[in-house]
């Protein structure tokens, strides 16, 4: 049994101007000990995934249209409330991108975090501020400063905070959305380092979710591809970085310039990504795709393993046609 | 010799703070030729946007000079003010707080040409707005839309063609394409090289993207805490970083691919404070190699090797040149 199953997620949002297909049909698993990163640009879906794991979209507008989210082989999305709060914070916990304004600026850090183990463990205050005080040496800032506020920490030790609150319950499943994205890139540094030792030492699983295909390499084991809505390409480091198969994980990676080779122009994907209120009829990417052909206009296609874990959904790999050539 | 294109000698911007003088460009010198493209790299705070908007004069420079084609734009007042501008623009960072929201794609384009009264004529004015609209790839059937109803390359293209509405020489790009996904950033980077090399257009390209910066600059400066650390051709930075600090950051970058392993170089610490900076070596305190004198002197820029500059005490012997 996974850690963590989605299997075939839909989330819809029902508004004013019609209804916004956040997620369509969106399936993976994370095992114990395994990280999954979630790639995509603006508005693909990712922060919507993640938060519907712990079932954080507000219903309405939101809505689960269809599919299950199993915890340990619980569903997620059909549990009591009184149940999913045991599991937020506790089992699965979140990190959200912004740590400027995740953290309350009227409170000490070190009750920040102190309030969390208090409510999940049920142990005393002075209890809880010694724990919190370890989990502050955990990740790198002496405990005495935990009775500083928000505005005294620079921006990566605020990201650090986070990242403590986070694990203070020793919680089994981190969702991390875009954890280094506000941080400067010596910063990125230290606190992937850190997440990756933590990783090891702990043995928590993680979404990671990026747009910085560089981050996955260095911390992920699986990748999950996502393209207005959709997961386009699964697979693990070894499928995307060297079979990478859908058209617009390849567009990805031609876009980014390069610090090994040195090119005259980079290649864009043409076009924008589609209005998740309008989606396209057949293939979500089909507008973009250099390859598509009569049938990519017309019919959607589902996603498929074209080798033993690893799924692509596009109707040109499936059928074999070469598009590297 | 040929006369040199810019000249930054000896510049500073100081801010005043509650807490004390706020250092932001300090003391940094280079020069710059035309039709080369310098990319400005560091962390956020370390000076590289003041030092871009300084060198225009939308800051005035606390001390120093700043020679644009031998002539010292520091001390240019009124007209020949104007005129300098017309010819040195800035391309802001973020499409979505640098246009008026209330003014349409025509009216943000002739904005500047108005400005400037340079067509007196309404059908001159709009034939010079279409061939700017063209330029960066705008539809003309777009020329009445507003930025909001634009996506966010669409939106950059209009600031790139603002700046470029009164044929200047030389443009600072202010992270350009920082708040776009990298697909449309890939368009808007060939955008600003394709104007580049038709314009012979001379660059300062300030962004915190290293692979960005590599990919369209001639040059690189690498910046921290107000100074100049490193200077040097693009491919020489990457290949041969030298300065400590420069070497951490390079190593920090994530590469996307598996197949490169790296020794890593993780920095400890963060940034010192630009306000009132103690004397000595900004980067001292998170230095691996940092003795003595570190905290003591400030290092000046030495070329140590042919258009190689580096400011630190010990580049020899880290280095083992």
């Amino acid at each position: 049994m996974s850690l963590l199953e989605v299997k075939n997620l839909s989330v819809r949002f029902n508004t004013v101007d019609g209804n916004v297909h956040a997620v369509n049909d969106v399936s993976f698993s994370i095992e114990a000990g395994e990280s999954l990163g979630l790639v995509g640009e603006t508005g693909a879906g990712k922060t919507t995934t993640a938060l519907s794991i712990l079932r954080l979209i507000s219903v309405p507008p939101g809505e689960y249209a269809s599919g299950e989210i199993f915890y340990e082989g619980k569903n997620v999305l059909t549990m009591e409330d009184e149940e999913i709060r045991t599991i937020r914070g506790n089992m699965i916990s979140m990190i959200f991108q912004d740590p400027m304004t995740a953290l309350n600026p009227v409170m000490r850090v070190s009750d920040q975090i102190a309030e969390v183990i208090e409510l999940h463990e049920g142990c005393s205050n002075s209890e809880a501020i010694k724990k919190a005080g370890e989990m502050l040496e955990m990740v790198g800032i002496p405990a005495v400063r935990g009775k500083e506020y928000p505005h005294q920490f620079s921006g990566g030790m605020k990201q650090r905070v986070v990242i403590a609150m986070a694990l203070a319950c020793g919680s089994k499943l981190l969702l991390a959305d875009e954890p280094t994205t506000a941080l400067d890139v010596t910063i990125q540094a230290q606190i992937l380092d850190m997440i990756r030792k933590l990783k090891d030492d702990l043995g928590t699983s993680m979404l990671l979710i990026t747009h910085d295909l560089g981050i996955v390499a260095e911390t992920c084991d699986k990748v999950a591809i996502m393209y207005a809505g959709e997961i386009v390409e699964y697979g693990t480091l070894e499928h995307i970085f060297h079979n990478v198969q859908h058209p617009y994980t390849i567009g990805l990676f031609n876009a980014i310039p390069s610090l090994d080779k040195k090119v005259d122009r980079l290649q864009p994907i043409g076009g924008l990504m589609p209005d998740p209120a309008n989606l396209p009829n057949g293939c979500v990417f089909g507008p973009r795709c250099p390859y598509a052909t009569e049938q990519c206009y017309s019919e959607h296609p589902d996603i498929k393993e074209i080798e033993p874990g690893h799924f692509v959904r596009c109707f040109i790999k499936q059928g074999g046609v070469d598009t590297n050539g | 010799m040929a006369e040199k294109f810019l000249e930054i000698e000896h510049l500073k911007k100081y801010f005043k703070t509650g807490g004390g003088q706020l250092h932001a460009v300090d003391d940094i010198s280079f020069t710059l030729d035309k039709g080369k493209v310098l990319g400005v790299v560091g962390e956020s705070g370390c000076g590289k946007s003041t030092l871009g908007r300084t060198i225009l004069g939308l800051y005035d420079a606390t001390d120093g000079k700043i020679i644009y084609k031998g002539e010292d734009v520091t001390k240019a007042k009124g007209k020949q003010r104007k005129l300098l501008r017309q010819k040195m623009q800035i391309i802001f960072q973020d499409p979505f707080a640098s246009l008026n929201p209330r003014m349409t794609v025509w009216d943000l384009i002739a904005d500047p040409i108005k400005a400037n009264n340079l067509y007196k004529d309404k059908n001159e004015m709009n034939k010079r707005v279409w061939e700017l609209m063209d330029t960066v790839g705008l539809a003309k059937r777009l020329t009445y839309s507003y930025p909001h109803e634009l996506d966010g390359g669409r939106r950059q293209r209009i600031g790139i063609a603002r700046a470029l509405a009164l044929e200047p020489e030389f443009i600072v790009c202010d992270e350009p394409v920082s708040a776009l996904d990298v697909s449309i950033q890939a368009q808007i980077l060939n955008l600003l090289q394709d104007l580049q090399e038709s314009k012979n257009l001379t660059y300062i390209f300030v962004t915190h993207d290293l692979s960005v910066v590599k990919h369209i600059s001639d040059e690189i400066m690498a910046m921290y805490v107000g100074c100049m650390v490193e200077k040097s051709r693009s491919d020489d930075l990457f290949e041969y970083p030298l300065h400590p600090y420069t070497k951490g950051l390079l190593s920090a970058i994530p590469i996307p691919s598996i197949d490169v392993k790296r020794e890593r170089v993780i920095l400890q610490g963060e940034l010192s404070s630009p306000i009132d900076p103690k004397p000595g070596c900004r980067f001292a305190n998170r230095c691996p190699y940092a003795k003595e004198i570190c905290t003591q002197q400030q290092p000046q820029a030495e070329e140590v090797m042919p258009d190689h500059f580096v400011a630190c005490h010990f580049t020899k012997e880290i280095n083992n040149l």
